[in-house]
């Protein structure tokens, strides 16, 4: 299977828009050669920024550039965008409501040897509370371009989330799947797979996942809806509901705590509105550590085979609520 | 290096006369805002106002008309709990009704605790302290990029220079040759917990900004011309930007409250009031 750094697709995305459109700049805190963000520097040298090792004033120059007239696209590991120059992305951008894009690379658990203190697992949770902020995580490269364009076209605070390894394909070329074209739509959650036993709900890198746990569970006789919400903030509560009133178990599935997250957003609207069994998969509430992005994902519980598990352990918690143990 | 003095004669008698007047009746409309919602930051206003004045009233070019005239100079108030002389001066410029001043602070107002976009002429939000001249930078940036002559003002206070995030932005401001940019130290002297050289000591100052690549100027904050000729003499700078040290009293202009940090964050009783407006008249 194909595999891709979303960072890379994002690199590719940035060169695009900006020659399509010159009020685009750039903005860095030292770690273009990483974020990807080095391919727009090398094509507009004057329209990209370096800060140096300081996001914090990164974030509010980018601001003060959104307000001359700029659309200023900021990016550094997702660790240090959000846990460090928080307030200033709350103060000088989500607060007035500016139109700065803040695309972080090396969100999760997945950036590998650096350890820790280079990864997160509470940014999609931090940022979903913050009014006026759009969440973005798109599930690979493919769909890493057109939500770029997106975040772009959208007039607002964005925080688009990538990642730092190589990552399957979910889509084909030209954003499709299964070979039908589709549209990206921020807030329009994507049902990849159509099921009535579960629905896996996944963002990120756990879409691909989902999908391979939904072959799996196919030979257990367990029928695995698969939908992908890239957009966590608006979210698609309606087509969350109708996957819960239809398959009436859920799987979230994130690389990131199972606090607060996407499963914590998920958990939210159906124990107000359509109360069904919910199993989170993500990280159990633990920083991470050094490791390979592979041996990471399967000590923290990330794989296709803990979407089958919580896929099965939802499906029994709601044949239990039923009354029908043999049913699924 | 240097400080503003020696060509004063450009400003006449009746120019100056005429700005220490208009600062009168802001030092007035600063205590009555904040007594009648019963909080603020009066002091704090006290010390900045002169500045702002000669800003707003000979300075910068602005058009109250059109606030969002793209080729116009920006003030940001970084120590943005000054925010009572920035909303008494803009609103005698003209950015909205002077009616508007008493709202400050209430529910409903467009004159928040602490500046607002939402306030007609406000360039940017502020309040949480240290981000101003980030803010500033990106507006410097901007002006670079398209070739623009504006020039951005932003107004520290003396307590906020404890925030790293104010020196990462005038590492950066230098780094870019933001000659654009000219920061204003309200040097005041005190913080919350008291003097700054208690607290957390700041100085030396001039030293500081000039070893961060910055041209650096000290004045008296409350003298115009000399504000007037610092500000004249800022503008010419090219290569580096300027910081401008003013030399204030924290209160000025009542005697009660001049030295006293109990009005740091506390309006004055309607008593108080009443004695201050005295001593302002």
């Amino acid at each position: 299977m194909e595999k891709v750094a979303t960072r890379e697709a994002y690199g590719d995305a940035l060169v695009e828009l900006g020659t399509e459109n010159k009020d685009i700049v750039v903005l860095d805190a030292d770690i273009s050669v990483s974020t990807g963000t080095h391919k727009f520097a090398e094509k507009f040298p004057n329209r990209h920024f370096d800060f140096g090792v300081a996001e914090q004033n990164m974030m509010v120059a980018a601001a003060g550039l959104s307000v001359c007239g700029k659309i200023p696209i900021a990016s550094t590991f997702a660790a240090f965008a959000i846990e460090r120059a928080l307030n200033q992305i709350r103060q000088s951008i989500a607060y007035p409501n500016l139109n700065v894009k803040i695309v972080a690379t090396h969100g999760g658990i997945s950036v590998g040897a650096d350890g820790a203190s280079h990864q997160t697992t509470t940014d999609i949770a931090v940022m979903r509370t913050m009014p006026n902020m759009t969440v973005i995580v798109p599930a690979d490269a493919i769909e890493t371009k057109v939500a770029v364009r997106a975040a772009v076209d959208y007039k607002g605070p964005v925080y688009v989330r990538l990642g730092r390894p190589p990552v399957p394909l979910v889509y084909e070329e030209g954003y499709r799947h299964c070979g039908n074209p589709l549209r990206f739509e921020i807030g329009r959650a994507v049902t990849l797979r159509d099921g009535k036993d579960v629905t896996v709900i996944a963002t990120g890198i756990m879409v691909a996942e989902a999908l391979a746990a939904a072959e799996i569970l196919t030979k257990k006789e367990i029928d695995a809806r698969v939908i992908n919400v890239h957009t966590i903030k608006p979210l698609d509560e309606e087509v969350v509901m109708k996957a819960a009133g239809e398959t009436r178990a859920i799987v979230t599935a994130e690389e990131h705590s199972i606090l607060g997250g996407l499963g914590g957003a998920i958990a939210e609207i159906l124990v107000e509105h359509f109360p069904v069994p919910v199993v989170r998969v993500g990280v159990k509430d633990k920083f991470g550590e050094s490791g390979s992005a592979e041996e990471l994902i399967k000590k923290y519980g990330l794989t296709a085979m803990d979407i089958v598990n919580a896929a099965q352990n939802v499906v029994q918690k709601k044949n239990r609520s039923t009354g029908d143990e043999n049913q699924v | 290096m240097s400080e503003a003095s020696g060509t004063n004669e450009s400003y006449s008698d009746e120019l100056i006369k005429g700005l220490n007047e208009k600062a009168r009746i802001f030092r007035r409309e600063i205590l009555e805002m904040t007594t009648s919602v019963g909080s603020g930051h009066p002091s704090s206003a006290l010390s900045a106002i002169d500045v702002i004045t000669a800003l707003y009233f000979h300075h910068m070019r602005h058009n109250p008309k059109d606030p969002g005239w793209e080729d116009r100079d920006r003030f940001v108030l970084s120590k943005g709990h000054g925010c009572p002389a920035l909303y008494a001066v803009l609103a005698e410029a003209g950015y909205f009704p002077k009616a508007e001043l008493t709202t400050h602070r209430r529910l409903g107002s467009i004159l928040q605790g602490h500046p607002d976009m939402k306030t007609p002429g406000v360039e940017f939000p502020t309040g949480s302290l240290g981000l101003g001249l980030s803010a500033g930078c990106g507006m410097a940036l901007a002006g670079k990029l398209d070739k623009k002559d504006y020039r951005v003002y932003v107004m520290l206070g003396d307590g906020e220079l404890d925030e790293g995030n104010v020196w990462e932005a005038a590492m950066s401001a230098a780094h870019y040759k933001l000659d654009n940019l000219i920061a204003i130290i309200d040097r005041n002297k005190f913080q919350v917990d008291g003097p700054t050289e208690e607290i957390m000591a700041v100085d030396p100052l001039p030293d500081k900004w000039m070893s961060f690549g910055w041209n650096e100027m000290e004045i008296d904050g409350h003298d115009m011309r000399e504000i007037l000729e610092s500000l004249k003499q800022a503008k010419k700078m090219k290569g580096k930007p300027t910081a401008i040290i003013a030399h204030t009293t924290k209160g000025k202009g009542v005697s009660f409250i001049e030295g006293n940090n109990r009005y740091h964050g506390k309006a004055l009783s309607k008593e108080e009031l009443s004695l201050a407006l005295q001593e302002l008249k």
